[in-house]
């Protein structure tokens, strides 16, 4: 009974009655040996899959719920005179602030659209300089020369009651 | 008998260490105008086991971690005593070791000693040496300076831009989305843990497939022996060989001493994840032939970001490069052999050149 349950669990039930009685011991052992491989196989992957998954997952750290920052004051007025910058965090990435030649605030974010390295401001050439691979912005951030594929993103500066605050438009 | 002789053969007994004594005394190197480059695999060795030594030291005051990692390698260099040599040999070593790794590597290739029966042995090299880049890049940021965190941005970042599997390389790397304290405690479990297990196996079999194979002898002396009807002279490994070896061991330590005092290695100044990337950065100067490659790339090449485009080829060339047993077989064509040689000769020139040029002072 055995080995004809095996005939037609290999075969997937494509013969009839007739046709598995005339079925050889010789296959039918071949085939009990083909189920008995077969479940050995997926049994050693489904626990190779049940140590490598985790292991995988473990190595991923998780995402850390961070409090959005879209607003923050990033210095005092007066703090910075005409042609100055500082660079400070916005959230968990730095931004440069930005007083230019006329006395006007800007915004940006310091990471270069590169390769993420922290940009800073050339007073002598009035740009966003980044030193790793040597990409100019403008002080709208826009990219002028080097490697950088893109804009930095920009964000709205207001003066209010002295402070300096930087908002994501 | 004496109780020395007495031992050994009670060990003989029970270890047979003549079977070790036998390998030794059938070992042979063939002596030619090419020998020389033989000395480079052992001269690798040697610094690897500096590296092994100092490093094991070195693990005995650092702390890995973002707040305290800068404050105890300042306290090797300043306060424990010798703790200036152990670092700056570990350092210096570092970078002699690549160097030699590099020529090892470029030799085999010239010497095209990576025919058959050697393709394995070439390939677990080339395994060897992307894994001794892996410590170089990992050890570089434990002090956790300036320097050595935006060279971790910018290398995280390239691995990030991998397509498909770049989103999870650089989570895997950094610990998270950005080069945090995470990412010191990455690196340094990479560093002391995982490279070195994986440098033990594959060290193992690269010296196992070298003994098995014996030298190979340049086909260039091979036909001119095989035309003048005379073997190619050999020396015995044990003693011979080893103890040329073990001369220009003495000479890299030497030079290690000596490099260690006069110029013991900067610590810089501590990592601060919002101070902008200092003017003058760059990587080790065995990865400066890819930075300044990065740095001359344009924005966009084909509608296509010129830094993938860089990525891509640096990674499309590394396998290449790996797979070269794979192009030179027995039936190749003299056309092919020579084209793979130029090709060698044209990458060795174009990573000198971009070298040479990271170093050069820049114009804005």
């Amino acid at each position: 009974m055995w080995s004809l349950v095996t005939v037609a669990l290999v075969d997937g039930g494509r013969r009839d009655g007739a046709e598995l009685r005339r079925v050889t011991r010789e296959e039918t052992v071949a085939t009990r040996r083909n189920v008995l491989n077969w479940f050995l196989g997926t049994s050693a992957g489904a626990m190779c899959g049940s140590v490598v998954y985790p292991v995988l997952r473990y190595l991923v750290p998780p995402e850390v719920p961070e409090a959005a920052t879209t607003r923050m004051v990033a210095g005092r007025e007066g703090e910075l005179k005409a042609g100055e910058a500082k660079v400070f965090p916005f959230g968990a990435r730095p931004a440069i602030l930005v007083r230019t030649v006329e006395g006007e605030y800007r915004a940006l974010s310091a990471t270069c659209t590169h390769l993420n390295c922290t940009v800073q401001y050339r007073a002598d050439l009035k740009t966003i300089w980044c030193a790793c691979h040597n990409g100019m912005y403008d002080l709208a951030g826009h990219n002028l020369a080097g490697p950088p594929p893109r804009p930095l993103e920009s964000y709205k500066v207001d003066v209010a009651r002295g402070e300096i605050v930087v908002s994501k438009a | 008998m004496s109780a020395l002789v007495r031992a050994a053969a009670w060990l003989e007994e029970r270890v047979g260490l003549s079977a070790f004594a036998a390998l030794a005394r059938e070992k042979h190197v063939p002596v030619h105008r090419h020998s020389l480059w033989y000395y480079l695999g052992g001269m690798t060795l040697f610094l690897f086991g500096i590296q092994v030594v100092t490093g094991i030291l070195l693990l005995l005051y650092y702390r890995p971690s973002s707040g305290e990692a800068f404050e105890s390698v300042q306290f090797v260099m300043a306060r424990v005593p010798f703790g200036w040599l152990i670092r700056s040999i570990h350092s210096w070593s570092a970078n002699l070791l690549v160097f030699v790794l590099f020529a090892h590597m470029f030799s085999v290739f010239f010497l095209r000693a990576y025919r058959k029966p050697r393709e394995l042995t070439w390939l677990s090299g080339m395994l060897l040496l992307f894994l001794m880049m892996a410590f170089g890049f990992s050890g570089y940021l434990l002090p956790w300076n300036t320097l050595a965190f935006f060279a971790t941005q910018v290398g995280t970042e390239v691995a990030g831009r991998v397509p498909f599997v770049g989103g999870f390389a650089l989570r895997l790397l950094r610990g998270g989305d950005q080069v945090t304290g995470a990412t010191l405690t990455r690196f340094y479990g990479f560093h002391v843990a995982v490279l070195p297990a994986l440098t033990t196996l594959l060290l193992g079999a690269h010296l196992l497939l070298v003994q098995r194979h014996g030298m190979s002898v340049p086909p260039s002396v091979e036909s001119e022996a095989r035309r003048t009807g005379l073997r190619v002279p050999e020396l015995p490994f044990f003693p011979n060989f080893l103890l040329r070896d073990a001369v220009g061991w003495c000479v890299a330590l030497g030079a290690l001493a000596g490099l260690a005092a006069l110029a013991p290695w900067e610590l810089g100044v501590k990592a601060d994840p919002f101070a902008p990337a200092p003017a003058g950065i760059r990587p080790e100067w065995y990865f400066c032939w890819m930075f300044q490659t990065l740095k001359l790339l344009p924005a966009r090449i084909l509608g296509v970001d010129g830094e993938l485009v860089g990525i891509l080829g640096f990674g499309l060339g590394g396998l290449l490069w790996t797979l070269v047993p794979l192009f030179e077989r027995e039936g190749t064509s003299d056309r092919l052999r020579r084209a793979i040689t130029v090709a060698g000769v044209l990458v060795l020139v174009y990573m000198t050149f971009m070298t040479i040029q990271a170093y050069l002072p820049e114009k804005h």
